[in-house]
């Protein structure tokens, strides 16, 4: 195995794009991501994305993102792994460069959700979990976090106001992000009067509905040329799965694909959890935050809420999360989430994350998650 | 979007009978039904019919329904623990959303789950669980 560096990343704002379709906004991410490398080809392109053809009647991404890149020809495929797609996609671009197949590759998250009603939205992302058994029951994707969520607190005895702090820590960081969806602080009190969603989750237990494309350059980390000092290594790149049904788990309550796949990032990188310096998490809903925390080995089972309740989890903390915003205020465009998380670890390990800039960031965990965390992809990224 | 009969129409033992399957190797107990046992990977079973008596593992009620479902909302759901082991997702009927409380006493019943519109439309049929009050009153009487 070769080893693998991030030489460029780009990122459209995660916004309600009304003027651009997927196409406009996975090019305009890889244009800016090409730019940052100071390169302008690849041998390979890997489309993270959902639900293109349920949502904007499109699929065959790779070759249709290639030729409007005016890169016709070169190797094109689109990944899907639900919400976990981004995060599939950078393992599947890594694994290619690091065969030694390619040289050099770009991954582009996208997804384009606002252009169908919500209630189709809604039944699309419910695909993310057993179509026979979940979705054909009614049940949304919001109502299986939920479901998670209400045992959660009656097993653990904690209260809505518990898992205030993780959305007040996302949108605080926010903020300062331009690319964010909610750069808007949030307060405890507007956190408890939210409409509920389905009970407990309320409005601000829940990431949006949003489009975005983010995007990485993958290079070989033997020939860097000019990218040499800002290149990013990525020091493990590695996939777990766990039962697609949130009613088929032994224990609904441990998230055992975070937990396989972040021992074998522990491992592949060489480290172990007190290592990392910053931990981009899957918070698509408030719940996720605490027990990812707890199966990635940050926090013993059911104290997960603990760590933002102590303010461990800003930016000045043992362990900053959703250091740009996160799932929750930078916003959640499905399969451009995990590669976002990347874009934001490296702005992270180069120093150029601004006023959310976390002090002497070294190592940075992503993890982008599949449906209720049927797919967990976990990468470890080093800085210089 | 007219739906094909078919994908309901082969799920008819779960829907309306709660039928899953038994491993021969372990015995352990599976619904849905599976092929490759997700306890030994064995692959030969025989068919389980579930009582369809359980308690309520967790609950919801969603104010925003997905496609298909709009006409519903609001509406419970919930997981149901099985006394035989698995648990099993549905919507919940019969009950206010207030009275749910973890740990009650719930059976299935068969209602209709969704009804398409227009004139090929169809009528979904399937398994939904209410409360058991008579199982709960025996329950409170041993206690």
């Amino acid at each position: 195995m070769r080893d693998v560096s991030i030489i460029g990343v780009g990122q459209t704002p995660v916004r309600e794009h009304w003027e651009k379709g997927l196409r406009q906004l996975a090019v305009d991410a890889v244009l800016a991501a090409l730019k940052d490398a100071h390169t302008e080809q690849v041998d390979a392109i890997y489309v993270g994305n959902m639900l293109s053809g349920e949502l904007t009647r499109q699929e065959h991404l790779g070759a249709l993102i290639a030729d409007q890149l005016g890169m016709s020809g070169v190797a094109a495929m689109k990944v899907e792994s639900a919400c976990g797609a981004g995060g599939s996609a950078v393992h599947a671009g890594f694994l290619a460069v690091a065969s030694g197949q390619y040289r050099r590759v770009a991954v582009v998250g996208v997804e384009k959700m606002t252009d169908l009603w919500n209630g189709s939205v809604t039944a699309g992302l419910a695909m993310a979990a057993d179509g026979e058994y979940e979705a054909a029951n009614g049940i949304s994707f919001v109502g299986l976090n939920a479901l998670m969520m209400r045992r959660y607190m009656y097993e653990y005895d904690l209260v809505e106001e518990d898992f205030a702090p993780f959305a007040l820590n996302a949108h605080a960081n926010a903020v300062h992000n331009p690319n964010a969806m909610f750069r808007k602080a949030v307060t405890l009190e507007q956190f408890t009067k939210a409409k509920k969603v389905a009970d407990p989750i309320s409005l601000f237990d829940s990431s949006p509905i949003c489009d975005g494309a983010a995007a990485v350059i993958l290079s070989r980390s033997e020939n860097l040329n000019g990218n040499a000092a800002r290149a990013i290594s990525i020091a493990a790149s590695t996939m777990a799965t766990d039962t697609l049904a949130l009613h088929d788990r032994q224990d609904p309550m441990w998230l055992r694909a975070v937990e396989l796949s972040s021992i074998k990032a522990y491992a592949q990188a060489g480290i172990t959890p007190q290592d990392i310096d910053l931990f981009e998490l899957h918070d698509a809903f408030s719940i996720v935050a605490p027990m990812s925390l707890e199966a990635a080995g940050f926090a013993r089972r059911g104290t997960g809420t603990y760590l933002a309740r102590d303010g461990e989890i800003s930016i000045n903390g043992k362990l900053p999360i959703s250091t740009m915003g996160g799932l929750k205020a930078r916003g959640h465009p499905i399969g451009a989430s995990g590669v976002y998380q990347i874009t934001e670890a490296v702005q992270q390990l180069r120093g150029e994350a601004g006023k959310n800039q976390v002090p002497n960031a070294k190592i940075g965990m992503t993890q982008s998650l599949g449906g209720v965390a049927a797919t967990a992809v976990t990468h470890i990224l080093k800085g210089k | 979007m007219a739906e094909n009969l078919a994908p309901n129409w082969r799920l008819r033992e779960q829907r309306y009978q709660l039928v899953g399957n038994v491993c021969l190797n372990c015995n352990a107990k599976f619904f849905p039904p599976r092929q490759v046992c997700a306890n030994c990977r064995g692959t030969e079973f025989d068919s389980f019919q579930f009582s369809g008596k359980g308690e309520l593992y967790s609950f919801t009620t969603l104010r925003s329904a997905p496609a298909g479902f709009e006409n519903y909302a609001p509406y419970s759901v919930g997981m149901i623990k099985l006394d035989e082991g698995p648990l099993v997702e549905a919507m919940l009927t019969d009950v206010n959303e207030d009275e749910l409380a973890i740990g009650m006493r719930m059976e299935m019943v068969t209602r209709k789950i969704r009804e398409e519109e227009g004139e090929r439309g169809l009528i979904v049929y399937g398994y939904k669980f209410r409360r058991d009050n008579e199982n709960e009153e025996k329950r409170n009487a041993r206690r």
